[in-house]
């Protein structure tokens, strides 16, 4: 039997506009793939080098007790890690201090979204570079709480809002 | 319905090249992917190179992380005149994918992020910068000394469309 060749579909895809936005909601997710990506380029307006980019299932945005995450990342100078149980799912992305037009770039990768038997997890690459600053980096995250058909994605910034042109690209994987 | 996920070229090298080029690049998606499955054809260490649309200035810049089997480190380049999209070594063989995000618009700046996997001797995972607001319509691939691309690379370009 031949391959399908739309296994992999565009769901949604929204832009931030000229204000800004607090938080980008992907919601109304069909539960008809398998798994799920959201491909973004992010940069907000806090007046520092970067930020970081948080992710949040079905309107569940307490860190403690529903999340764990950890990260490996580079700054250009030396490797570091982070991480624990009361993480949030989270990357990295340019900050308003960055050269105008810098945005970070993170893909991100959610597995089995409609398994109820499962803690649903993440991973994620992303990362910026400012020419003379940049991080680089590798996360994993989980929703450990509950194990509901993931319906909706927030993302949040840990420092004010997306800036303009931010965008969050989400598509449906099939499996067999 | 349309595919979302298609690819746009392909090259199987017939024998060793020195670039390997995909132009006339159409701007009717979102993201790029490139897929490289690639040697070199000497002994020594060696990085495979990028630039797009054949530009040649110091415009380019990298933020990079790397495990060798017992550390690791991380570093840059700054004001560079190409991007880091892969690694070969000793006559092996090497394989990269590199996500270059947002590629055809002409606003934003390009960032690219490339995991590149060499088991004999590394890995590494790195954000590209090409400061440049324009659509992306060629990328060429070098081997930063000068060397050649071993007979029976791979070289695949895909294209996502959002919605």
């Amino acid at each position: 039997m031949a391959a399908s060749t739309n296994s992999y579909e565009s769901i949604a895809t929204t832009t931030v506009g000229s204000g800004g936005s607090a938080t980008v909601t992907l919601s109304s997710i069909p539960a008809t793939y398998t798994h799920l990506q959201v491909r973004c380029i992010v940069r907000s307006t806090q007046a520092a080098a970067n930020f970081g980019v948080l992710m949040y299932f079905n309107g569940i945005t307490t860190q403690a007790s529903n999340y764990s995450a950890h990260a490996l990342r580079g700054n250009g100078s030396s490797a570091s890690a982070f991480g624990g149980t009361t993480e949030s799912i989270q990357s990295v992305g340019a900050g308003a201090n960055a050269t105008s037009g810098v945005f970070g770039a993170v893909v991100w990768d959610i597995l089995d979204y409609t398994n109820t038997n499962k803690n649903k997890v993440v991973r994620a690459l992303g990362g910026y570079d400012n020419n003379g600053d940049g991080i680089i980096q590798l996360s994993s995250g989980m929703l450990y709480s509950s194990q509901p058909v993931i319906s909706s994605i927030t993302f949040a910034t840990t420092g004010n809002d997306f800036a303009q042109y931010s965008q969050f690209a989400l598509y449906g994987i099939k499996g067999s | 319905m349309a595919s979302t996920y298609e690819k746009i070229a392909t090259n199987t090298l017939g024998s060793a090249a020195a670039t390997v080029t995909f132009s006339t690049i159409s701007g009717a998606y979102t993201d790029l992917v490139f897929i490289i499955a690639a040697g070199n054809s000497t002994t020594a260490s060696d990085q495979i190179r990028a630039q797009f649309n054949s530009d040649t200035g110091s415009n380019y810049s990298f933020t990079q992380i790397v495990g060798n089997g017992s550390t690791a480190t991380s570093g840059r380049s700054s004001n560079s005149t190409a991007m880091r999209f892969g690694f070969c070594s000793n006559n092996t063989e090497t394989n990269a994918i590199i996500q270059i995000q947002n590629y055809s618009n002409t606003t934003t700046y390009k960032s690219s992020l490339a995991r590149i996997n060499n088991p004999n001797v590394n890995l590494y995972a790195v954000v590209n910068l090409w400061r440049n607001t324009s659509a992306i319509t060629n990328i060429s691939l070098f081997m930063e000394s000068g060397g050649n691309f071993n007979s029976g690379s791979t070289f695949t370009l895909y294209g996502i469309k959002a919605a």
